[in-house]
């Protein structure tokens, strides 16, 4: 059991844990911010991801012991962000989601894509959000919600 | 799974209104159901508990109305569309309209099934009356409480937006009227409006669960978080059945945070349960036990085995599940009009997002119980037996759903035994047990293997002639509780659903099932039957439409019986819809489907090229008649979904097998869904306007679209396709 | 006259022993060569085995997309190459890989990791490896410093530091050790960069 300090949506947090526990862990049950799910625990489905230092990264794949000092932002916080904000309204205005779950990863990754590549083309949208998994397979209303997010974005 | 619905009894409903006030001064109104039973046969009927914290519309002091929805909510949207009908009748202010999911309970049961379910699409169709009714009845009480306060007659008020409108231009809002409301008599009966008086039914309305879903504030079962709450997960066998001869756990002991080890009773077999108080420890424990398993006197499923095995039983006739006409009609077909056909299906995982968890806490005379559930009622049941426990001393909290597709609605309730079990032992501690990913691909409860073997005898007009099919697969309602209610001389009707019942008029027509039992746990996967029979169905009517010559829509609507008029009208639509099929590029073909679920009709055409060997979907266009559509937009969603679930059939990666008993996939590395590349570009949803009752759509547009690539993918490569997942083109 | 006859006697024995002493120098040199050629080919088999073992080619690839573990399949969740080699957007390699191996998840990691530029591709385009001869003239072919890039570039160390699965064991190493490695291609690069005559394909 180690002391880690890590700093979360802004705010400073201390937690004791195992160096090997993976950030999504600690998120969810010392932090108790459940928005970041889990959906598989070996970064397929991206349900996990959060963003370290501006990376969009699998949260249930990254030992607490390998952060160091990068921030983190999680579903939310990522609200604050402009482009996060614009994101998640694009989101609910254009109904992109069912049972939810997975939601949470989307938009982060969305978020993610939308931050290095501000106006992208369908094959990029389709790359980048080529790893999130979507059972209930909202993926065609997530791409026009992507395209539709990207115009209203300076 | 109609026959099954049917099959049920149906119970008579001579409803009442209690009405109660809540502490918060609120207005409570609960629908009660009368249950005798007209059916002979079936379980003993249940009479109705009181149940004090019932309630189905709570108008609180601020104007807010919190509708209580008999129905969890799993992504298909019930959540908004049972509330919409239930506010458009209650002339509520719909933006001030909040939705709860009920918990287990008797008024939350299915007025037509008798239990609490989500499952068949039966949802919209058997609650869609019963939300009317509340809406209606709230809304007579609030008038007639107005009326009284200004001592005039009900006939001359109206209501609109959550405020009746009184001679002399009085007004009050329903939240003022709440609590003098709740003294009123319950009208017995209700006038409905007439559906042109719809101002929320019919309209594109945006969930209501949205923003709470994109903002990390929706809890899902697997949040749930609770003092003193602790981690359970299970190892299970390799092999189904398997029981534990001894383990080592002094590894696993000594892992920091883990409390206990010890062995529990599985619904088949035995495994070993470790809790920690969090999940990490709990998974490294977990990783570390050294269990010797006896694996002696059980059968190995294999699915190499299974499908020879399988393809010899389908060259043989079995149980008859459909027979018209003459069965030597074929004898008389001369060969060269003669198809024969044989295809065969993997087993298929659910896998939904959500991986399956239940949290049991048990008091010793009570028990609470959070998860998200198909059927609670089961599920509340089932823990009370194993707590020793009165079903009604059992709390059982119903929370959104991560997806389920049927993996949430077992028939003998494994997942909430096992957390049940380990409730018990670890007595007064809130126990959590998560089935991992790993345990969820590994864990059965599959849509069966199945083999089917198809004769058809072609008339020299092209259409069918003469048909004989047999089916063979597992049944998982035989054996469960359902078998008295839904299987008839040992035929399983869910096992051809969409070739026994098919409305294409067929003659000299004959179906026959074989239901072997194999040592895999089996169970309803989104469309059931459907999943495969429609694909057979549609491939094989696609490859007549071919050889005939005939366009594969006009071969379907000549085809297509008297009675199949949901179908013609989806079909008709499609064909105004899809003029794009006439004027596709190089390389470019359109396939054709049509299926039908529960009453909803779907046609389906889909424009696929082929990269890198694999079907790329460039778009679909979709064609659906459920009746009255209560919220355009759910119905979008439903269909656009349902084609991205049903192209779970085709990845390559999208089949369970076994070896030797064992599962060879671990996680979505080897069994594989679709991702955004594997899923139509764009799907557009056209709803055939209707009047008519109204009929779900969360299953029906799944079965539509494998036969619908795979026939625009015969198109281009003039093969026909008989083998799910398909490989490399 | 006689003297001059002598004189071209001589002469003609002085080149005579020449010529032998020159052929036996050239023999000999010729032999020197064809066995530091031949030392030379057998390392540039070494440094081949290495470069086409799992943990070097599974990011040596031609196509779109990395491989990963011992059977080379295509690494899962449609990750993609990218225009640097390093993903894309929201799915960067470094999206999941850290700088330094995660054994608790059993995901591999090193510095900077992202896929090998295509022009340092050991496979066609249906993941097959590329001859031995192909590679060869392919390297011989780099400009960049190979002893230094087999001896310090971290990617390339992570090979012989690969961590653990996901189910705990580990990784399996290349075939020989990372100094072997380190001096076999120096033994090549002296030798001439010799490549083995075969199909380039």
């Amino acid at each position: 059991m180690t002391t880690w300090q890590l700093t979360v949506n802004g705010q400073r947090k201390e937690v004791a844990v195992d160096p090997g526990t993976p950030l999504l862990w600690v998120l969810r049950e010392e932090l108790k911010l459940t928005g970041t799910k889990y959906g598989c625990g070996i970064g397929a489905c991206g349900a996990c991801t959060v963003h370290l230092d501006g990376v969009a990264t699998r949260s249930c794949l990254v030992p607490v012991g390998l952060i160091g000092d990068r921030p983190v932002v999680t579903i939310e916080g990522i609200g604050q962000d402009p482009c996060g904000r614009a994101v998640q309204d694009a989101w609910v205005d254009r109904d992109v989601v069912q049972c939810g779950y997975c939601q949470s990863g989307q938009i982060m990754s969305a978020v993610a894509l939308l931050k290095a590549v501000p106006k992208p083309t369908d094959e990029i949208i389709e790359e980048s959000m080529g790893g999130n998994l979507c059972r209930c397979a909202t993926y065609v209303r997530i791409r026009e919600t992507i395209k539709s997010a990207s115009e209203h974005l300076t | 799974m109609r026959a099954f619905l049917n099959a049920v009894p149906r119970v008579s409903r001579r409803g009442f209104l209690r009405v109660s006030t809540a502490a918060a001064g609120g207005l409570l109104a609960s629908l009660w159901f009368d249950s005798p039973l007209s059916a002979q046969e079936g379980p003993p009927p249940v009479p109705p508990k009181a149940y004090p914290p019932d309630a189905f519309v709570h108008v609180k002091p601020d104007g807010q109305i919190v509708i209580t929805v008999n129905r969890v909510e799993l992504g298909q949207g019930i959540q908004t569309a049972l509330p919409m009908v239930l506010a458009d009748e209650m002339d509520a202010d719909w933006s001030q309209v909040a939705a709860e999911i009920a918990p287990a309970g008797e008024v939350y049961k299915d007025p037509v099934l008798g239990i609490q379910i989500v499952g068949g699409s039966s949802s919209i169709p058997n609650s869609f009356q019963q939300y009317r009714e509340l809406g209606a009845k709230m809304r007579a009480m609030l008038v007639a409480a107005a009326a009284d306060r200004w001592n005039v007659g009900a006939d001359q008020c109206r209501a609109e937006n959550s405020v009746v409108y009184g001679p002399g231009g009085r007004s009050a809002r329903y939240a003022e009227l709440a609590t003098y409301a709740a003294g009123r008599p319950v009208p017995e009966k209700v006038r409905l409006k007439d559906p042109s008086q719809f101002r929320i039914i019919g309209k594109r309305v945006r969930r209501l669960d949205s923003k709470a879903k994109c903002d990390g504030s929706q809890k899902f079962g697997l949040d749930v978080d609770l003092p003193a709450m602790k981690i359970a997960l299970v190892a299970r066998p390799p092999v189904f059945g398997g029981r534990v001869r001894a383990f080592d756990d002094a590894q696993a002991r000594g892992i920091a945070g883990v409390i206990d080890v010890f062995e529990i009773p599985l619904v088949r077999g035995t495994g070993v349960a470790v809790v920690a108080d969090r999940f990490w420890p709990a998974k490294q424990a977990r990783d570390r036990l050294k269990i010797d398993w006896d694996l002696s006197g059980i059968e190995r499923a294999d699915s190499s085995e299974l499908r020879g095995r399988y393809e010899q039983l389908a060259r043989t006739t079995g149980l008859v599940a459909t027979s018209r006409g003459d069965r030597a009609a074929m004898d008389r077909i001369p060969a060269e009009r003669r198809v024969v056909a044989e295809f065969d299906f993997p087993y298929l995982a659910h896998t939904p997002m959500e991986p399956l968890n239940v949290t049991v806490r048990f008091d010793g005379d009570g028990a609470e119980a959070w998860t998200t559930s198909q059927m609670p009622t089961f599920e509340q049941g089932a823990i009370a037996e194993i707590l020793g426990l009165k079903p009604d001393q059992v709390t059982f909290r119903v929370g959104f759903g991560g997806g389920a597709f049927g993996r949430r609605g077992s028939l003998d309730e494994h997942v909430t035994r096992e957390a049940a079990v380990i409730a018990k032992r670890m007595r007064g501690s809130p126990i959590k047990l998560i089935w991992t990913r790993e345990d969820d691909v590994r864990g059965g409860y599959y849509r069966p293997l199945f083999a089917h073997r198809v004769e058809i005898g072609i008339g020299k007009d092209g259409m069918p002639a003469a048909w004989k099919h047999v089916v063979v697969g597992q049944s998982f309602l035989i054996g469960s509780k359902f078998e008295p209610m839904a299987v008839k001389d040992d035929v399983d009707p869910l096992l051809v659903e969409g070739t026994a019942n098919t409305r294409y008029s067929i003659p000299n027509f004959h179906v026959w099932e074989h239901h072997p039992k194999v040592n895999v746990p089996v169970l309803w996967w989104r469309s059931v039957g459907n999943s495969h029979n429609s694909f057979v169905m549609e491939t094989l009517i696609d490859e007549l439409a071919e050889r005939a010559r005939i366009d594969p829509i006009s071969y379907r609507l000549k085809l297509l019986g008297s009675d199949a008029n949901k179908q013609r009208a989806a079909l008709t639509l499609l064909r105004e819809k899809s003029g794009w099929r006439s004027n596709l590029p190089l390389g470019h073909a359109a396939g054709i489907s049509c299926t039908e679920y529960y009453g909803t009709a779907v046609a389906c055409a889909a424009e696929v090229s082929i990269k890198n060997g694999r079907p790329k979907i460039h778009r679909v266009t979709m064609a659906i008649d459920c009746g009255l559509a209560i919220n355009p937009l759910t119905i979008e969603n439903q269909c656009q979904g349902g084609i991205g679930f049903g192209l779970t059939q085709l990845m390559a990666k999208g089949a369970i097998t076994l070896r030797d008993g064992r599962v060879e996939q671990r996680n979505f590395d080897g069994y594989t869904p679709p991702y955004i590349v594997d899923a139509p570009v764009a799907a557009d949803v056209h709803i055939v306007p209707s009047a008519e009752a109204p009929t779900g759509a969360g299953e029906a547009p799944v079965p539509a679209i494998a036969p619908a690539v795979v026939n625009a993918v015969s198109r281009l490569t003039g093969k026909r396709y008989r083998s799910l997942p398909l490989r490399a083109l | 006259m006689a003297q001059r006859v002598r004189w071209r006697e001589s002469m003609r024995w002085l080149l005579g022993s020449f010529l032998i002493i020159g052929v036996v120098l050239a023999a000999q040199m010729e032999s020197k060569a064809a066995a530091a050629n031949n030392d030379g080919l057998v390392a540039w088999g070494k440094v081949y085995s290495v470069v086409t073992s799992p943990r070097c080619i599974n990011c040596h690839t031609a196509t779109n997309h990395p491989e990963q573990g011992d059977d080379r399949h295509r690494h899962f969740a449609n990750v993609v190459r990218g225009p640097e080699g390093r993903g894309v957007p929201a799915l960067q390699c470094v999206t999941c890989h850290q700088a330094t191996n995660a054994d608790s998840t059993g995901v591999p990691g090193a510095h900077g990791w992202h896929l090998a530029p295509l022009s340092m591709r050991w496979q066609d385009n249906s993941d097959k490896p590329l001859s031995s001869a192909a590679v060869c003239r392919s390297l011989r072919s780099q400009t960049v410093d190979l002893i230094n890039h087999h001896s310090e570039e971290p990617l390339v160390r992570w090979a012989w530091n690969p961590g653990l699965r996901p189910d705990g064991t580990a990784r399996a190493l290349p075939p020989l050790t990372h100094d072997e490695f380190v001096e076999a291609t120096r033994i090549w690069i002296e030798a001439g960069k010799p490549c083995p005559k075969g199909h380039l394909r």
